[in-house]
C-alpha cells in the first residue's frame, strides 16, 4: 500500500478529480492549503493607497491511500491533469503505508481500501 | 350571559362607527376629501376668517414639525451607516467592539445631550421661528468685549426642564441626532485599539459638553453667528447643516484622539512607511455609505427646520449632486493617478467627502457650484488621507479625519466662496442674502475662515484635555498589546463578532510590499 499526496493548483482541482474518477480512483481526502513559494501572486493588492503582496499562495492538498496496483496510473493521471507548464504546478509525493484498518468492517490491508463495487 | 354582552358591545361599536362617519361619502379619487367641513368651526361648515386663519397657522407649523421630525428620523438612521462603514473597514477580530461603540454612542451621547447638551447649545437661541414661536429658550450666558455681547453658551433646558413645548421637543430630537453624528466620528479613527471604558466616558462628554459649546456659537445665537451683526463680517459664521458644527467637530476630535492613542500595532514599519490593514467587509461598508447618503436627505434639507421653506428641493439636489461628483472624483483619482485601481474604500470616502463638503453651503449655492464643491472634495479627501497617514503618521483606519475634518473645513470655505445670494435673507440678523467671495462679499469668506479656525482651536484643545482626563480615569485610553493582537472582541466585550467562524489569521495580519 502507498499513500500519494499531491499539492495542486486550486484551479486544477476539478479537472484532477474528474480524471481520477475516470480511472476508478474516487475515494480520497483533500483540503485547502496555503504556502509560500517562488510564484508571484496574480496582480498586486492595493488598499487605501498602499500596494502590497500577500505572499500567501493557495493550493489544494490531496491525499490518497492506494493499493500498489493503482499507484502508477494515479501518479500519471495527476501529473497530466494538473499540468500547465508554469512554475507553481505543484508536487506529488509517494509514501509507504504500514497498515490500514477500515473501521466499519474491521478489514485490514488491501481489503480495507476497496471501495464499494471495487473488483480489486 | 357572556354571549349577550358580546353582541351588545358589537352593536354599540357598529352604531358609534356609523354615527361618526355618517356624513362621509366614499371618495376613491381623493378629490372631495378635505373641504370646508374639515375646518374646525363653532358653526360646522361655516368657519369665520379667524377660524380659517388659525387652521392655516396650525397647518404651517404642523408641516414644519412633520418635516423636522421625519428628517430627524432619517438622520438617526445614519448611526447604522456609520456602524457599517466603520466596522466594514476594520478587522473581523474587532467587529463586536467596533459595532458596540457605534451602538452605544447613540445612547450615551443622547444622555449627555439630555442632561446638559441641549441647554448649553440652545438655551439662548430665542424664539423658535418655524416651530411655533415658543420664546422660553432665552437664557444665553454672555461676556462683554469690545462693546459687544459675546454669547458663550445657553443655560435653559437642562434635562429639558422648563421647556415643555412641542416645538422645543421637535428641535431637541432633530439636534440630538445631529450631535450623535459628531459623536460617532472618532469611533472610526480610534477603532481597533480604544478601551471601551474610555470610549464610554467620552460618549457622554461629547454630547454633554464638547459638541454643544461650538454648536451654540454657530447655531444657538452665540458669538460666531453674531460676527456679522457685531463687526460687519458678512452674516457671521454661516453653516447651514453642519460642515463645521457637526463634521469638523467630529473630525478634529477624531484627529486628536487618533494622534494621542497612536497607530495600530503593525500599521507602520520601522522606516515609517505604512502597511495596508484591509477592512474585513467591503460590502458592508458600501451599504453603510448608502445609508449615510440616504440619511443626508434628512441632514441637509431638514436643516431648514421648515417643510414650508421650499428651498428644500434645491438643497436636496445640491446634496445628491455633490455626493455623486465626490464619489466620481475619488474613484478617478485613485484609478488614474494613485494605485491604478478604483479603490472601493476610497470611493466610499469620496462620496461621504462630497456630502460633508456640501453640508454647510447646500442652501446657499447653485447646483453647478455644488457639483464643483463635490469634485474638489473627492480629490481633497484622498490627498488628505494620504497626508495624514504617510506624512503625519496618524493611523485613521476609516479616513474619518480626511472625510469629516478636512472636508468639513472645505465646506465652510466653499460657502464663503460660492454662496450666490439666492437665499438667506436676514440670516443671523444681517439684512440681505448670503453671498460668497465670488459673488461680491469677501467679508463672508473671512467669517468662514474664522469659523474654521475657531473650530480647530476650540475642539482641538478641549478634545485634548478631555482625552487626557479620560486616560487618567481609565488608566490609559488604549487596550494592552496582547488584547489588541488577539482582537478586542473577547477581552473587551466578552463575545466575538463572528462566533463560530474561524477567522483567517493571515488576512488579519498587516502586510506590506
Amino acid at each position: 500500500m502507498k499513500k500519494v499526496e499531491a499539492i495542486i493548483r486550486t484551479t486544477k482541482f476539478e479537472e484532477v478529480k474528474t480524471e481520477l474518477k475516470k480511472i476508478g480512483i474516487d475515494f480520497f481526502s483533500y483540503w485547502d492549503a496555503s504556502g509560500v513559494g517562488n510564484e508571484l501572486t496574480r496582480g498586486h493588492h492595493s488598499y487605501r493607497g498602499t500596494v502590497y503582496d500577500t505572499e500567501y499562495i493557495s493550493r489544494i492538498f490531496i491525499s490518497i491511500v492506494l493499493r500498489d496496483v493503482n499507484v502508477e496510473k494515479t501518479i500519471k493521471c495527476i501529473e497530466k491533469a494538473a499540468y500547465t507548464g508554469e512554475i507553481g504546478d505543484g508536487m506529488i509525493f509517494i509514501y509507504n503505508i504500514e497498515e490500514s484498518v477500515r473501521i466499519s468492517n474491521g478489514a485490514h490491508g488491501d481489503e480495507s481500501t476497496k471501495g464499494p463495487g471495487d473488483s480489486l | 350571559m357572556l354571549k349577550k354582552y358580546v353582541i351588545l358591545v358589537a352593536i354599540l361599536i357598529t352604531t358609534l362607527a356609523a354615527a361618526s362617519y355618517a356624513h362621509a361619502v366614499a371618495d376613491p379619487s381623493g378629490g372631495a376629501t378635505g373641504t370646508i367641513v374639515d375646518v374646525p368651526a363653532a358653526v360646522a361648515g361655516e368657519p369665520t376668517a379667524t377660524e380659517v386663519a388659525n387652521l392655516v397657522g396650525h397647518n404651517k407649523v404642523a408641516i414644519n414639525m412633520m418635516w423636522v421630525l421625519l428628517c430627524g428620523f432619517l438622520v438617526m438612521f445614519m448611526q447604522a451607516g456609520f456602524a457599517m462603514v466603520e466596522s466594514g473597514l476594520t478587522r473581523a477580530k474587532n467587529a463586536a467592539h467596533t459595532m458596540s461603540m457605534n451602538m452605544m454612542v447613540y445612547a450615551l451621547g443622547m444622555i449627555g445631550f439630555f442632561i446638559s447638551g441641549f441647554a448649553l447649545m440652545f438655551g439662548g437661541v430665542g424664539t423658535l421661528g418655524t416651530l411655533g414661536g415658543f420664546g422660553g429658550l432665552a437664557n444665553e450666558f454672555t461676556i462683554e468685549l469690545f462693546g459687544h455681547s459675546f454669547g458663550l453658551f445657553g443655560t435653559k433646558g437642562f434635562f429639558l426642564m422648563g421647556v415643555y413645548d412641542v416645538g422645543v421637543f421637535a428641535l431637541f430630537l432633530f439636534q440630538m441626532v445631529f450631535m450623535d453624528t459628531t459623536a460617532t466620528i472618532p469611533t472610526g479613527s480610534m477603532a481597533e485599539r480604544w478601551k471601551f471604558s474610555s470610549f464610554a466616558i467620552y460618549g457622554v462628554v461629547v454630547g454633554a459638553l464638547i459638541y454643544p459649546i461650538f454648536g451654540n456659537w454657530v447655531w444657538g445665537y452665540g458669538w460666531l453667528s453674531q460676527l456679522g451683526a457685531m463687526f460687519g463680517l458678512g452674516h457671521g459664521v454661516v453653516d447651514f447643516a453642519g460642515s463645521s458644527v457637526v463634521h469638523m467637530t467630529g473630525g478634529v476630535l477624531a484627529f486628536v484622539g487618533a494622534a494621542m492613542i497612536g497607530p495600530r500595532i503593525g500599521k507602520y514599519n520601522k522606516n515609517g512607511t505604512p502597511n495596508a490593514i484591509p477592512g474585513h467587509n467591503i460590502p458592508m461598508a458600501i451599504i453603510g455609505a448608502f445609508i449615510l447618503a440616504f440619511g443626508w436627505f434628512g441632514f441637509n434639507p431638514g436643516s431648514t427646520l421648515a417643510g414650508g421653506d421650499l428651498r428644500i428641493s434645491v438643497i436636496a439636489v445640491n446634496t445628491m449632486i455633490a455626493s455623486a461628483t465626490g464619489a466620481f472624483a475619488s474613484m478617478m483619482y485613485m484609478w488614474l493617478v494613485k494605485t491604478k485601481k478604483p479603490d472601493p474604500s476610497m470611493m466610499i470616502n469620496g462620496m461621504l467627502a462630497g456630502l460633508v463638503a456640501i453640508t454647510a453651503p447646500c442652501a446657499f449655492v447653485n447646483v453647478q457650484s455644488a457639483a464643483l464643491i463635490g469634485l474638489i472634495a473627492g480629490v481633497l479627501v484622498i490627498e488628505a488621507a494620504f497626508f495624514i497617514e504617510k506624512k503625519l503618521r496618524v493611523d485613521d483606519p476609516v479616513g474619518a479625519v480626511a472625510v469629516h475634518g478636512v472636508n468639513g473645513a472645505w465646506g465652510m470655505i466653499a460657502l464663503g466662496l460660492f454662496a450666490d445670494g439666492a437665499y438667506g435673507d436676514g440670516w443671523n440678523g444681517v439684512a440681505g442674502t448670503v453671498k460668497g467671495l465670488f459673488y461680491g462679499d469677501a467679508s463672508q469668506f473671512f467669517a468662514q475662515l474664522i469659523g474654521v479656525g475657531v473650530n480647530i482651536i476650540y475642539v482641538g484643545s478641549i478634545g485634548w484635555v478631555v482625552f487626557k482626563l479620560i486616560g487618567k480615569i481609565t488608566g490609559g485610553m488604549r487596550v494592552n498589546a496582547k488584547d489588541e493582537l488577539y482582537g478586542l472582541d473577547i477581552p473587551e466585550m466578552g463575545v466575538e463578532g463572528y462566533a463560530g467562524i474561524k477567522l483567517d489569521k493571515n488576512a488579519e495580519t498587516p502586510l506590506s510590499r
